[in-house]
């Protein structure tokens, strides 16, 4: 009995407060621009801040205020572009072309030389801050996965040799990694690139040659043999011209001595 | 005199955030410039003495007359959780930059333990109806109080080189519990020496 009262006695509380509520609700009823909820439902929702606004629904907001431009999510791509476009009864805008991030390196402990054993907290700053890295070469991956743990939507993963590889598929282009990446060795490429150089030294041919047996020797066999590679050698470091045809890329990844042309995908 | 040693002690020596530590949440969290301190301070203390109020009168005209003062937690929690949602549409119609500026703590001021707190307070105090609004009230502004200071001190913070470590949360946590150690200095004698 004494339960079956107390019960009474807080559910008529609660009633009360909650009718009051909902009287206040409808008299203070604020008016929402219902297009920023349209486009925030049409976004990825993956709030990565690719777009350069706080998460999807501060694009979403800006978008419906017509402060922002269409087109600048780029986990969402054409279709998202498209649907935007659409409940804002404008024109879709071109998208920015979809770039996924790439390690440029496949040092790793053997294939290059230690100048010191690190034993430092598992983030690659840490190691950085010690002569910047305990690898020989400055510009490579320091293989510590800080860029693994900042992935939002985990597309980085450490392969069977110990290198850390992006998925391109999984990559939504929102540049974590590449502002936590102490060397700067994850670039962004676009997604369609079928090669990739995998080095980022930009140390003379003799002293790759001498501690790492996969770095970019700058030896122009790339440039000079294959002209159509789209590959071209500044500060004994290939790089390849996305724009250009690349038709003949696959034979200068055959070509290159130390095999440092690597597919993309 | 009853009322401004309740003020006194509220405001100061048993200041809701700096002794007594309760509502650290919103400290921290909305500290970062005085616009939305104070915006959180006014909707806090606001809060503070409505549930005061009416933790008050729930107490002594409806628990106490019909033996259910075991209750008393769970119906002051309905009542401040109905009043949150209440100030929560009152700021989002009015002003939706503070709406905006305070994010989710506005609705934690559901859970802030510093309005529960000071709701139960009244009650083991034994606080008359009036007694008890003026101490919601004043440990309102007690909590606004810290939450100001707090606040001016982190933007200043901000243009001083702070070791990277300590940037942000740890350096606030630091100067907060430098900041109680100071109000510690606050105690029952204040009370006698400007009383008597």
């Amino acid at each position: 009995m004494n339960i079956l009262f107390a019960f009474l006695i807080i559910a008529s509380l609660g009633l009360l407060l909650g009718l009051g509520l909902a009287v206040a609700a409808k008299k203070l009823a604020v008016k929402k621009d219902e297009r920023a909820e349209e486009i925030l439902a049409v976004l990825p929702g993956a709030n990565c801040g690719a777009c350069g606004y706080p998460g999807c629904a501060g694009y979403a907001s800006a978008l419906s205020k017509g402060e922002a431009e269409n087109g600048l999510c780029s986990p969402g791509g054409a279709e998202t572009s498209a649907a935007v476009a659409e409940i804002l009864g404008i024109e879709a805008s071109a998208v920015h072309e979809r770039m996924v991030a790439f390690v440029h390196c496949r040092g790793n402990n053997e294939l290059t030389q230690r100048d010191y054993h690190y034993q430092g907290i598992e983030e690659c700053s840490g190691a950085y801050m010690l002569f910047q890295g305990d690898s020989s070469c400055k510009y490579g991956c320091l293989h510590l996965g800080s860029c693994m743990r900042v992935c939002p939507t985990n597309a980085i993963s450490r392969d069977a040799l110990g290198n850390m590889r992006v998925d391109p598929d999984a990559c939504i282009g929102c540049l974590k990694c590449t502002l936590v990446c102490p060397t700067k060795v994850i670039r962004m490429i676009p997604a369609r690139g079928s090669h990739a150089i995998a080095c980022n030294s930009l140390d003379k041919g003799g002293v790759v040659r001498k501690i790492c047996s996969v770095g970019c020797i700058g030896c122009k066999i790339c440039e000079k043999k294959f002209p159509d590679s789209g590959c071209t050698v500044t500060n004994f470091l290939s790089e390849i011209d996305y724009e250009s045809p690349m038709t003949q890329i696959g034979e200068a990844a055959q070509a290159c001595p130390t095999s440092c042309i690597v597919e993309a995908r | 005199m009853a009322y401004v040693a309740i003020f006194i002690t509220y405001i100061f020596i048993n200041n809701f955030i700096l002794t007594q530590f309760l509502g650290i949440c919103p400290f921290i969290g909305v500290s970062k410039n005085s616009e939305s301190a104070i915006g959180m301070g006014m909707a806090v203390t606001f809060v503070m003495g409505i549930a005061s109020i009416i933790t008050w009168l729930v107490y002594t005209f409806l628990l106490v007359p019909l033996d259910l003062v075991y209750l008393q937690t769970l119906s002051f929690i309905l009542v401040i959780a109905a009043l949150v949602q209440f100030v929560e549409l009152i700021i989002q119609k009015n002003s939706p930059g503070l709406y905006q500026a305070l994010g989710i703590f506005l609705p934690l001021i559901t859970t802030n333990c510093a309005v529960l707190g000071i709701a139960i307070m009244n009650i083991t105090e034994g606080y008359t109806l009036m007694q008890s609004f003026s101490a919601g009230i004043a440990a309102g502004i007690g909590f606004t109080l810290a939450l100001v200071l707090m606040s001016n001190i982190r933007e200043r913070m901000d243009l001083f080189p702070v070791q990277k470590s300590f940037k942000g949360v740890p350096i606030a946590f630091i100067s907060g519990g430098l900041m109680a150690l100071a109000f510690m200095a606050f105690d029952k004698s204040l009370l006698t020496n400007l009383l008597g």
